[in-house]
């Protein structure tokens, strides 16, 4: 087991942890908190395995995690500004109950 | 062209708030024009590829246009054609500002999706789209708008970041991420499998197959109606068009088997789908979450192709899509009349509709017979391909669900409809509804119809560069 692979599984981790805590927590806060970790998890993933070879690691993976990133911040950004509205319409920061229709 | 049309139109609509209906407008008419010449050339000179910037494959980022690739964006410019002319009357100004900007880079997502020709691609694209229809979602202002836009952000992204990490593992496996150069190079090992199971179960999610579809109906109900029709017609289409793709391309030859037993549980959760779906369209008492229900079900309906798997599968499939994509866009505008003029869409007030709003319900209706999928309709057509895909499998099991599925279709729409009829015991101000809108929700409808008798047309135009495989006789 090499130190790339060791990242690669870090990166699986971590993206089981967000995906376990996005459906686990209630607070939207966290929510999104736990996709931003899930995220991580998957651009660790991509740029451990770009350094799969001896020789220099390749570049593809980092432009997709920039890209990733980016595209990463503005879910965010909207997802936070949709928070807050939420929280002026309707006092609270959880998403309401399905049922409670 | 396709992709920077409607994106510079977003930034003008953005810069010049004032004129936005005008902008809009102009830019809709130029994309609807440039897909047309998009089709001609592409009928003249088959399957284009064009690569940005001069980058070819391995590297740059490439365009590519076949006859599946070609249909979906000739319905996305004919759907969007239709939005953009009903939007137009329906927000006023101050919404209007925001919603412009919004559904041209929607346009420009959707667009770009169909385009690309390498999974990062469509990664991107598929995240854009999404952003740009929970804002959409959201513009209707509201708790319930807001808490449904909020519901649909988190599962997209999950959705995506799942589908994503599949790409990575494919990239990881084998160099690429171009569809063309995967399908040569994918061979069956265990990370493959991983990353397959990961990229469905993404796009599935974002799809909203059974039992994934629940943040589907808030979503959709809770939007300005023509953004619902915007959600139900074109984005969850688009996840689907790269589930399909990718199932056609790439997964055959990663495992047979496994391909086989996957389609089976998809076709079972299609079949729960179009039961599911069904079932709760009647018990709504909303007509709109009573429309969105009923996409729940007609998408099972695209997932019964996937156990067939044989081209006349795919063919009914891709007509379903498209026979669904205009009757729904049809339905969601002839509901968004009718909130319009009465103020509320509870199914048991409705007042008299049918003497008030005539050309709203017979759009409403011609919309209902499609998906029913009574001849001579786009529906009937789609449904028979798949009855005949059914029976030549040996599967014809798959063809009793799309008869309880239609039955089941025909008494929420005949619901709605009974009810428009009678005049009920609470009197609401009416507003007048703009002859404008009623007619283009009339004139999707009668498209939908039409498609039933132009079938040639939409089948010959998908063979071009044969998506589905070597045509059989």
């Amino acid at each position: 087991m090499n130190i790339a692979f060791f990242y690669a599984l870090t990166g699986v981790g971590l993206f089981t942890l967000g995906v376990y805590a996005l459906i686990v927590y209630t607070h939207l806060l966290r929510k999104i908190l736990a996709i931003n970790v899930m995220g991580s998890g998957v651009f660790l993933v991509l740029v451990a395995l770009a350094a799969r070879t001896q020789n220099a690691p390749d570049p593809v993976p980092h432009a997709m995690v920039i890209t990733g990133i980016v595209v990463a911040i503005s879910a965010t950004a909207l997802a936070l500004a949709l928070m807050l509205r939420l929280r002026d319409a309707s006092n609270h920061i959880e998403l309401p109950d399905e049922s409670v229709e | 062209m396709l992709v920077i049309l409607p994106l510079s139109g977003a930034m003008l609509c953005f810069l010049f708030p004032q004129r936005v209906k005008f902008l809009g407008l102009l830019t809709a008419f130029a994309i609807a024009a440039s897909v047309i010449g998009l089709l001609l050339q592409v009928l003249d000179q088959g399957v284009q590829r064009y690569s940005v910037g001069g980058w070819g494959a391995p590297l740059g980022i490439e365009f590519y246009v076949d006859g599946l690739s070609l249909l979906m964006l000739l319905v996305t410019g004919l759907v969007g054609l239709a939005i953009s002319v009903y939007s137009s009357s329906y927000f006023k100004a101050d919404k209007a500002k925001h919603f412009w900007p919004l559904w041209m880079l929607l346009w420009a997502a959707l667009n770009a999706l169909f385009l690309s020709a390498d999974i990062f691609n469509l990664y991107v694209t598929l995240e854009l789209m999404g952003l740009a229809a929970v804002a959409l979602v959201a513009l209707a202002g509201g708790a319930d708008a807001l808490a449904g836009a909020m519901r649909y952000l988190l599962v997209s992204l999950l959705g995506s970041l799942c589908y994503l990490l599949g790409v990575a593992l494919l990239y990881h496996n084998f160099g690429s991420v171009d569809i063309e150069i995967l399908a040569q190079r994918l061979e069956s090992s265990p990370a493959v499998w991983a990353a397959i199971g990961l990229i469905t179960a993404g796009l599935l999610l974002k799809t909203a197959l059974f039992p994934l579809h629940f943040w589907l109906p808030p979503a959709h109900a809770s939007a300005p109606a023509p953004v619902s029709a915007l959600l139900s017609a074109l984005v969850v289409k688009a996840s689907f068009y790269i589930l399909l793709r990718l199932w056609l391309e790439v997964f055959p030859v990663a495992s047979a088997s496994m391909e086989q037993s996957l389609g089976q549980l998809l076709g079972l959760l299609g079949m729960a789908a179009v039961l599911w779906g069904g079932v709760q369209a009647l018990r709504q008492t909303r007509l709109k979450l009573l429309v969105a229900y009923s996409t729940v079900a007609q998408i099972g309906y695209l997932f019964l192709a996937f156990p067939l798997s044989n081209i006349i599968g795919w063919k009914a499939a891709s007509y379903m899509l498209l026979s669904h994509a205009l009757a729904k866009t049809a339905m969601f505008l002839a509901a968004g009349n009718i909130m319009f003029y009465g103020g509320h869409d509870r199914i048991v007030d409705l007042d008299q509709v049918a003497q008030r709003l005539p050309l709203t319900l017979s759009a409403f209706g011609l919309a209902g017979i499609s998906l029913m999928g009574l001849p001579p309709s786009g529906g009937f057509i789609a449904k028979w391909l798949l009855l005949e895909a059914a029976i030549r499998s040996g599967q014809w099991w798959w063809g009793t669900m799309l008869i309880v599925g239609g039955l089941l279709t025909a008494a929420y729409v005949f619901k709605v409809i009974g009810y428009a009829f009678t005049s009920s015991d609470l009197s609401h101000e009416p507003r007048a509804v703009p002859k404008r809108m009623e007619w283009i929700a009339l004139t999707m409808a009668l498209l939908a119809i039409a498609l039933g008798l132009l079938v040639p047309m939409p089948l010959a135009l998908i063979e071009i560069g044969s998506p589905f495989g070597e045509s059989m006789p």
